[in-house]
């Protein structure tokens, strides 16, 4: 009877052994977040070539990271590539709506993401906005190209 | 000509015999578990036998294969001034593929041959059949508990594993080579993605845990009852489980992570 009672404490022990685990891995490795249903509103923006913009790529403003990308689509009457913006609810009403956006990209071979610059008009974006001022990727190949050619021509 | 073709098929025919013999077993014994006090009791003390005995070698190789892993990875990365990323390399590894795979051939060297070998014993010395004689089902009796503790342990030791392998590369990698503790963790969970690399892994370790348990007690329950039949059914237990692991890795690998 004491040997079953020992046995049961170490399965005890050993089950939650693994649920903390699973907890380490959950909030310390993997970093989820509870608030992950944060408060956002979406605004559209169309790019000409967003290079490797993915969805779930982050928006900065400033350098912070304020939104996500949502979801990327090719609009089929202009062919242009259109990124719908997933912005934090609390810049709602902050920001102008001539705010400019660029893809850019994290050091020389990181990450595309978005970089948001405020503009000055007084109108806010709200919900459902188009951004107009955007810029595309920057694509390292493109650039080369341009040099080799030019530097020929010469 | 015929003799030869005879030869040729036999080993196809007992193989497929002993594929649908073990379907059938895995069926007999799981279907109808008792949820009784008894049957949870039987099923704690397999966990206990397979789950926690082998907790020792899955911490002590989870630290080193961890610090290893950082160690290795730092000489490398530091070349390119990366080292910064050392979280996220050991944290990657060890949650997609280490930890499953290594806690698996551990599991099945450690428990797995045991299960094997424990069952064999039983056959050979007919407690099997006497308990079949009394009319206790040793399907149930014996066989069921294996299967459902191994299939609940393999997956928590294998996400201990990771634990104490990320706990090594934190002490190698911070501790002692100095690297910044912040960039390592937050490195780790910029890259980690709970969906895509935590829970794939671990269900990755769901069906190692099920193939290795599965092996290790048909292997056992099927052999023939000599010394020698024991010996050979707990070699081709270590020897098929790791097999199948290590072919079911790369064909889950490419299913979960090939759009990555």
């Amino acid at each position: 009877m004491q040997n079953q009672r020992r046995m049961e404490v170490a399965v005890g022990a050993f089950m939650l052994l693994g649920v903390l685990a699973l907890v380490f891995m959950a909030l310390k490795v993997s970093g989820l977040a509870w608030e992950t249903s944060n408060k956002t509103f979406q605004v559209e923006a169309y790019f000409g070539d967003i290079g490797g913009l993915k969805e779930r790529s982050k928006v900065t403003l400033a350098g912070v990271t304020v939104g996500r990308v949502a979801r990327i689509e090719l609009d089929q009457q202009w062919f242009e590539a259109r990124v719908l913006l997933e912005l934090d609810e609390s810049l709602q009403g902050k920001l102008s709506k001539d705010t400019a956006a660029a893809i850019q990209t994290a050091g020389l071979l990181g990450d595309n993401y978005i970089s948001l610059t405020p503009g000055i008009e007084e109108a806010t974006l709200a919900a459902g906005d188009t951004l107009r001022d955007t810029q595309s990727a920057l694509i390292l190949e493109d650039l080369i190209n341009q040099f080799i050619t030019r530097s020929t021509q010469d | 000509m015929l003799d030869w073709l005879a030869r040729l098929g036999r080993p196809v025919i007992h193989l497929l015999a002993a594929l649908g013999r073990s379907v059938i077993f895995l069926f007999q014994s799981l279907a109808g578990w008792p949820r009784s006090y008894k049957a949870v009791q039987l099923w704690m003390r397999q966990v206990y036998s397979v789950g926690v005995l082998s907790l020792i070698i899955i911490l002590v190789s989870g630290l080193f294969i961890g610090m290893v892993l950082a160690l290795q990875g730092y000489t490398i990365l530091v070349d390119f001034g990366a080292e910064q990323a050392l979280g996220q390399m050991v944290a990657l590894s060890l949650t997609r593929e280490l930890a499953p795979v290594v806690a698996a051939l551990l599991f099945a060297g450690r428990a797995g041959s045991a299960l094997t070998a424990e069952i064999g014993l039983m056959k050979a010395t007919e407690q099997l059949s006497s308990m079949e004689m009394i009319g206790v089902d040793p399907l149930k009796r014996i066989v069921a508990p294996r299967l459902l503790a191994g299939f609940f342990a393999l997956p928590l030791l294998s996400i201990i594993f990771t634990m104490i392998g990320i706990g090594g590369g934190w002490l190698v990698g911070v501790d002692w080579l100095g690297v910044d503790a912040g960039a390592f963790w937050s490195n780790m969970q910029a890259s980690v993605d709970f969906q895509a690399d935590v829970l794939n892994g671990f269900i990755k370790s769901l069906v190692f845990a099920w193939v290795v348990t599965w092996i290790a007690v048909f292997q056992g329950y099927d052999l023939v009852p000599t010394s020698e039949g024991i010996s050979r059914a707990t070699t081709k237990t270590v020897v098929y489980s790791s097999l199948a692991v290590l072919g079911l890795d790369f064909i889950l690998t490419a299913l979960m992570f090939s759009n990555l």
